[in-house]
């Protein structure tokens, strides 16, 4: 669906040249959700307005949706939707209007249909006349998505949709991005810099920092690759830990083992698998344990492995 | 690009941006209101002077009226580029470029749409002129308004290069009045530049407006054959034509 080699963007302006996007490549499989995760600054929205004919490449080539970028961008346009990350409605202008000549630009056929359509599954229904300056921030975000997908597009463009909505704003919008997928195979490519959003979301995620994409991959595996979890096995008698500390770093799973207290710590891959093999190990050691407890990396600690810095710290 | 296409997205967006206009009517009467006041509160002191050398035949509203127009055409079209830079940060813009709307439509819509606003408001001011003492030939009054609208659209277009280019109120408003006064007050707006010493009268013939106006005072006058009108109809024609290029352009490229 997105196909991009040395896609690059160097803004030169009073300030000086700005590199702000340095050779990101990637590909996108219809039907899936990419999350392009990444601090503020990155380049996320920089590479999303290239990707949607918006802003020139200053170099690299990409096929956006069967459609080659720089030679057909009119052709990339009737196939993508894009909601850029404030939005695009006017707040004087009623909801309904916007929609409608959203629909009318596109050629939409049966135009009232497919409007009536998108309100009903984006719960915008009754809004027509109400400018949309006097939407509360959900529904104008559901209403910029309703906007992008009027004309059917096979692949949606979402640059940081839920950045400034409240928690239950975002858990529904979550729902409706899953089910544009579900329903009509919607290829989705978002940009968050919400470490959670893109854990619960995406089936897929590209890590950006400085204009390069610095790690790939589906949460778990990123998880997975760079950290592995963190298992604490707290020990019923304190003084049994060095022994527990010997056994279990004879387990294959285990990559590193520290015994502090009276517990011992370890660092494991794929931790939950290893659960009871673990505990059966302790046992076969005799030592008796107290609780346990597993701890999955965050993609915090993914971002922390590739940058050296905490996206907390970074966005 | 087909014709056809760009013809049916400029009425797209010409119906869009004509509602939104009519949306704040006080808009469209606040955008007379200045040249009506000079009109009204200024007409009658000139029209005293009827006599004074340098008004030529006619009465002093003849000469007076088309002046208003053509600051009318000058203010309410200078100042549309306020409209698309709060476009521009609402993400409107942005929205419609990514459809596959006609790059030119985006903008030929906005100046119709500023065109026809100042025709009406131009109509307004002609029958106060009228009802103020205005006599003046149908047909030359109708030549007069056809100077004024595209007088109005050359203006409406550079106003929206300018904003694309600033993209900030702050940087655009000064720049406008920077430009705007000077170009009004040396296209003789309100006396006629034969008033003007030499040096003034010259650096007067430096700038376009200066042949609109007096292009649409001869038509007022019903002074059809003659040189100041063909001079008028000339530069208007390539004001017009070089503006709305410089317009599509600025939104046709990448960045807009
Ligand atoms: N039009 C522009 N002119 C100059 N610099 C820009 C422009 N747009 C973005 N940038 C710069 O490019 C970098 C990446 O910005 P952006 O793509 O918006 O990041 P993100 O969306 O990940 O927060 C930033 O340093 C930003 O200041
Ligand atoms: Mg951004």
């Amino acid at each position: 669906m997105i196909e991009a080699r040395g896609l690059a963007r160097t803004f030169t302006g009073k300030h000086g040249r700005v590199e702000a996007v340095r050779g990101v490549d990637l590909s996108v499989a219809p039907g899936e959700i990419v999350g392009f995760l990444g601090p503020n600054g990155a380049g996320k929205t920089t590479t999303l307005r290239m990707l949607t004919t918006l802003l020139a490449p200053t170099a690299g080539t990409a096929t956006v949706a069967g459609r080659d970028l720089r030679a057909d961008p009119g052709g990339v346009r009737r196939r993508i939707g894009y909601v850029a990350q404030g939005g695009g409605t006017d707040p004087s202008v009623p909801a309904g209007e916007e929609l409608d000549l959203q629909a009318r630009l596109y050629g939409v056929d049966g135009r009232a249909q497919r409007i009536a359509e998108l309100c009903a599954r984006l719960e915008l229904e009754g809004l027509w006349d109400r400018p949309c300056g006097a939407l509360s921030g959900g529904q104008r975000r559901r209403l910029d998505i309703a906007l992008g997908l009027v004309h059917r597009p096979p692949l949606l463009f979402l640059d940081e949709p839920t950045t400034g909505l409240d928690p239950q704003s975002r858990g529904n919008l979550w729902e409706h991005i899953r089910s544009m997928r579900a329903g009509d195979g919607t290829t989705v490519f978002l940009t968050t810099h919400y470490l959670d959003e893109a854990d619960a979301l995406c089936d897929r995620l590209l890590i950006i920092d400085r204009g390069r994409i610095v790690a790939a991959g589906t949460p778990a595996e990123l998880k997975r690759r760079v950290a592995g979890d963190v298992v604490t096995l707290q020990l019923a008698d304190p003084s049994g830990a060095a022994r527990a500390r010997e056994a279990l770093s004879r387990h294959r799973s285990v990559r590193k083992a520290v015994a502090a207290g009276g517990a011992v710590r370890l660092t494991v891959e794929d931790g939950e698998r290893q659960l009871m093999s673990l505990v059966r190990t302790l046992d076969a050691a005799g030592v008796e344990l107290a609780s346990l407890n597993l701890a999955r990396p965050s993609l915090d600690d993914v971002f922390l492995t590739v940058t050296g810095r905490s996206l907390r710290d970074a966005a | 690009m087909s014709l056809a296409r760009t013809a049916a997205d400029t009425r797209l967006v010409f119906g869009r941006c004509l509602r939104q206009t009519l949306r704040s009517k006080v808009a469209v009467v606040f955008g007379a209101l200045q040249p009506l006041l000079y009109l009204v509160l200024f007409g009658p002191l000139l029209s005293r002077l009827v006599d004074v050398r340098g008004f030529g035949a006619g009465s002093a509203w003849q000469v007076f009226v088309p002046g208003v127009l053509i600051q009318l055409a000058l203010f309410g079209a200078g100042f549309v580029g306020f409209g698309l830079i709060a476009e521009l940060r609402s993400g409107v813009v942005e929205r419609l470029r990514v459809t596959p709307v006609s790059r030119t439509a985006l903008l030929l819509g906005r100046v119709l749409r500023d065109t026809l606003i100042v025709a009406v408001q131009a109509v307004m001011l002609v029958a106060v002129g009228l009802a103020l003492g205005l006599r003046a030939p149908a047909a030359g009054v109708a030549v007069g308004l056809l100077f004024v609208v595209s007088l109005a659209a050359a203006v409406a277009s550079l106003s929206y290069v300018l904003a694309m280019r600033t993209r900030s109120e702050d940087a655009f408003a000064p720049l406008l009045s920077a430009v705007t006064l000077p170009l009004l007050l040396l296209s003789g707006i309100l006396l006629p530049m034969s008033l003007a010493p030499g040096w003034l009268d010259a650096v007067s013939r430096c700038t376009p407006f200066r042949y609109v106006v007096d292009a649409a005072r001869a038509a007022f006058l019903g002074d059809y054959a003659t040189a100041a009108l063909a001079e008028g109809a000339l530069v208007a024609a390539v004001l017009l034509v070089v503006s709305v290029w410089l317009g599509a352009r600025r939104f046709r490229a990448e960045n807009a």
